[in-house]
């Protein structure tokens, strides 16, 4: 028979030493985080280094605490910063718009086409951006079809008025410019507006036309809260590195649209005053984390991407 | 290690002072059981109560804070959950979605490196009744089959121990009740230990040799499923294992045989032999709902009465359920047998009355 | 109910699925541009108008000087950038969702960084490092860089996969006699594949595909295939860009499309 052991209650007590690996964590992370520091921290702060400094590339640089760098980077460049964030926040709610019900499509209305639309999202990735950049230039040419549908239909003197576009001609225009980063960046608001969406449960929707909520009213109040996200990592991958991109500006846009990329590129590889460069870059990078940081906190999601 | 080899002292599980505390949090407080071997052993409680912990714990999926484990003669406290002859049933079943049926049951005979493993693996799977499904992958199978491919998969290793985490939990009722008789009829054909978790005190009352009924950490009490019910050692064994109507009661001497004690200022007879040694303050006198009788003022026979009236009527089929409201404002259950005796009505007066023999003393 | 009422309410309840094939109309569009224009026999050096119907840059592929090493030396960054970032991404992955440990939220923020960096930042930073330890820039600068911006990204998608997992089931493998290293190859690591596998492909198609951080540390001599259809794109390409483009185009879809037939017929069989 069982019986309950009796034995004196504080009896001896023997601790079990914790023996599992506290090094696997670290030997499993060494390699990533030490490539991480040495090719991605090193060079950040090396970055910052550089943006103080002041002479030039035939006299050699010495450290002088030069912050008149920012100053000069703000003042001459601060239509390029501005351009660049109001053209990211452009695309960016151009892909929300567009990546939004694709992404409902494929999750719950596309059936055993699943898988195929997936891939289809996907696969342009894999034909080199700048091929895929170089054709809108074919799409929007002037004898495209684009341009004299956009013409016939009104759309044109309807870009101008809002002041994406200065004449008739498509290309060379800030229209292009927004379109070009707009599509670039779609895959990237889709896949993960797809994850959030795929997860929710359809009956959720049901049960809010259940409790008389319409169409919009369950959208806004179910669908859109438990998609967020998918929205927050889909808006961050695509308004980061379409802040940061120069190629659509540079091959779709004109000298009127150029972006802080461009100019980053050119202080860098073409002028090599490094540390007015360095100092752009520290610019970008410090107010997209600042915009990024705001962003997050505002939306409540702790869990990135 | 190898299957089958003689084993000494087979299954029998000694917990010594099992302690495991979270931070501040104590979920198992020094346990002390000893379970002999080939029993089907319950550990009964409400969520938290630590009879989870103590089951991984066993398994080696969760290290004591102190205390020992014995298995046998072997102290197998430090030893690890791969190094143990111990097989769980988990509650979610943990079927590998990567492998089919055949290869989830032979994964540890193939551990084991037994030669044979799949006609071993397709045999448990006939004692399981699923051999057609051998070659199907865990998600097309339905919730009951899950389960007892998760059950296959752990006895065809011959353990000395089987634990069963919840793993009746997800299936419906009638599934319930087929697989607590399938468990019980595999339980004494493989005659290995089976410890099992479970809230459902109908479902460990059923299977069940003996009973641990856990609360808060520590064992509150042992015993088979007929001692528990018929004589809980406390308030929340009396009302965790089945329900019970609890009278504070005041007592004099305790001598032998039939005793006095006057509860709410009516005297009431109870059988010394339930009381616990040497307690005589702050007892609690229990009586289960179908040990209590509708009985007429003119009805002698019991001793025991109280007056009431009649709040609550449910009819179930072959029984009826009546709540009667006391005098000082408790409400008495009462299950009164289908039996074609007259049935009282909602707001009846009435007097409930039973067997000293029929009910049990508990302490505060 | 009239047919114009019925016929406004299928619209209605199809709106989405329109929307949803349109927009991945525009996302399609240009690729469709690619494949039509590398049929192309352009009037001068510009493919930019459509002139005749051709076969001349499928049947000489390599005929444009320069362009087939550049995809070479593409495809070997892109393979060993993939194969290095893979396997520390997914140790990386594996200590993070499988391990308690301090400064995990330190590392989880150091992981994220370089994706909330734009390239043209880390690009350029990584160039003054080289500059300011003298290191000459070429392909082991551009390796370098791309193993560093592409490990987040296999981190992020591995530790997604392995977070999804049941822990109970290393629990089972670990009671059904399983060490911890049997466990991992007999159990984790076989339902993290396909997380691994999308990792790796996004590490490549990433690898592949970059311009901007490779620019900043390619060096004078060296040059990608990105770099290369940026250099030619300011003279005019040739149409054999678009033949490799079409090519990575189609061979993606081909070799995802065969995955997942694959992938159907063995759960098949299973069944």
């Amino acid at each position: 028979m069982a019986l309950v052991v009796p034995g004196p209650r504080p009896a001896k007590r023997v601790t079990v030493k914790r023996k599992r690996g506290a090094f696997t964590p670290l030997l499993l992370l060494a390699p990533a985080l030490l490539w991480l520091g040495v090719f991605f921290v090193l060079p950040t702060i090396s970055l910052a280094s550089q943006s103080l400094q002041s002479g030039s590339t035939s006299s050699g640089y010495t450290f002088t605490w030069e912050f008149s760098n920012y100053a000069d980077a703000v003042v001459r460049y601060w239509p390029q910063f501005l351009r660049s964030f109001g053209f990211a926040l452009l695309a960016t709610l151009i892909t929300l718009l567009l990546g939004y019900p694709l992404a409902w499509f494929i999750a719950h209305r596309s059936g055993k086409f699943k898988t195929i639309l997936l891939v289809l999202v996907v696969a342009p990735f894999f034909t080199n951006f700048l091929i895929r950049t170089l054709a809108w230039k074919i799409i929007l040419s002037n004898e495209g079809l684009v341009s004299t549908v956009f013409r016939d239909t009104g759309i044109t003197s309807l870009l101008q008025m809002v002041g994406l576009l200065s004449t008739d001609t498509l290309l060379g225009s800030p229209f292009a410019v927004v379109a070009g980063l707009a599509y670039n960046f779609l895959p990237f608001m889709v896949l993960p507006l797809y994850a959030s969406l795929e997860r929710l449960d359809l009956r959720l929707v049901e049960a809010a036309s259940d409790l008389y909520a319409n169409g919009w009213q369950s959208f806004w109040k179910v669908i859109w809260p438990l998609s967020l996200p998918g929205v927050v990592s889909g808006t961050l991958l695509t308004f980061i590195p379409a802040a940061g991109d120069y190629i659509n500006a540079r091959l779709l846009g004109n000298i009127q649209t150029s972006m802080i990329g461009q100019v980053i590129d050119g202080q860098f590889l073409t002028v090599m005053d490094y540390p007015l460069a360095a100092a752009l870059s520290f610019i970008l990078m410090g107010t997209i984390i600042v915009l990024v940081g705001l962003y997050i906190r505002s939306a409540g999601t702790e869990e990135l991407v | 290690m190898a299957v089958g080899t003689q084993r000494k002292a087979i299954g029998e599980l000694r917990l010594v002072d099992l302690r495991r505390t979270y931070d501040d949090f104590v979920a198992v407080d020094g346990i002390n059981l000893d379970i002999p071997p080939s029993s089907f052993f319950a550990l009964l409680g409400p969520s938290g109560c630590g009879k989870t912990t103590t089951l991984r714990m066993v398994a080696g999926l969760e290290e004591p804070s102190s205390g020992r484990i014995f298995l046998g003669a072997d102290d197998i406290t430090n030893t690890r959950a791969y190094q143990r002859r111990v097989n769980t049933v988990f509650q979610s079943y943990a079927l590998f979605p990567h492998l089919n049926i055949v290869d989830n049951v032979g994964f540890g005979l193939r551990q084991l490196k037994v030669p044979n493993w799949r006609v071993k693996a397709m045999e448990a799977l006939e004692l399981v009744k699923l051999a057609d499904r051998a070659k199907q992958r865990p998600r097309q199978l339905s919730g009951g089959m899950q389960q007892r491919v998760a059950l296959a998969r752990a006895i065809v290793n011959e353990p000395d121990i089987l634990l069963l985490d919840e793993p009746l939990g997800a299936l419906d009722l009638k599934l319930r009740r087929e697989m607590q008789v399938e468990l019980k009829r595999i339980q004494s054909e493989v005659g290995i230990t089976f410890i099992h978790v479970t809230h459902d005190q109908e479902e460990a009352m059923t299977m069940a040799d003996t009973v641990a009924v856990m609360r808060a950490g520590s064992v509150e009490q042992l015993g088979s499923p007929a001692e528990l019910y018929d004589n809980p050692a406390t308030a929340f064994v009396a009302n965790f294992v089945g329900k019970s109507n609890l009278l504070p009661i005041e007592v004099g001497t305790v001598g032998a045989g039939l005793v006095k004690v006057a509860s709410h200022g009516i005297e009431l007879t109870v059988d010394s032999a339930q009381f616990p040694d040497g307690q005589t303050t702050g007892l609690q006198l229990g009586i289960r709902p179908e040990k209590l009788r509708l009985i007429t003022d003119a009805d002698a026979t019991l001793v025991n009465r109280l007056p009431g009236q009649i709040t609550d009527v449910s009819f179930a089929g072959v029984s009826t359920t009546y709540l009667v409201k006391m005098a000082w404002g408790q409400e008495m259950e009462i299950t009164q047998p289908n039996d074609g005796s007259a049935r009282a009505e909602l707001g009846q007066s009435v007097t409930i009355g039973w067997d000293p023999h029929h009910c049990f003393v508990v302490g505060a | 109910m009239s047919a114009v009422k019925k016929a406004f309410s299928w619209v209605r309840k199809h709106l989405v699925v329109f929307a949803g094939l349109l927009v991945l109309a525009y996302i399609l569009l240009p690729n469709l541009v690619v494949v039509i224009f590398s049929f192309n026999k352009p009037d001068g050096r510009l493919n930019y108008t459509w002139n005749q119907f051709s076969f001349d840059a499928w049947l000489d592929p390599c005929g444009s000087p320069g362009m087939c090493e550049a995809v070479g030396l593409s495809l070997w960054i892109a393979v060993v950038a993939t194969l290095v970032s893979t396997v520390i991404g997914t140790m990386a992955a594996f200590a993070l969702s499988r391990f308690r440990f301090r400064g995990r939220a330190i590392t989880n923020l150091l992981v994220f960084l370089p994706m909330a960096t734009p390239e043209v930042v880390m690009g350029s930073s990584l160039l003054t490092l080289f500059v300011a330890m003298g290191v000459h820039t070429g392909r082991t600068t551009i390796l370098i860089a791309h193993i560093m911006f592409t490990v987040s990204f296999v981190i992020t998608t591995v530790k997604a996969r392995v977070a999804s997992l049941d822990p109970a089931l290393e629990q089972a493998a670990a009671d059904l006699y399983a060490s911890p290293a049997q466990a991992f190859w007999k159990v984790t690591f076989p339902l993290a594949a396909p997380g691994i596998g999308a990792g790796a492909l996004l590490a490549f198609a990433l690898s592949f595909d970059d311009y901007i951080v490779t620019n900043f540390n390619a060096g004078a001599s060296t040059m990608t295939f990105p770099m290369y259809v940026w250099s030619a794109a300011q003279r005019g390409a040739p149409v054999q860009v678009n033949v490799i483009g079409t090519v990575m185009f189609l061979g993606a879809i081909t070799i995802v499309g065969v995955a997942q037939l694959v992938g159907a017929r063995k759960r098949k069989v299973d069944a």
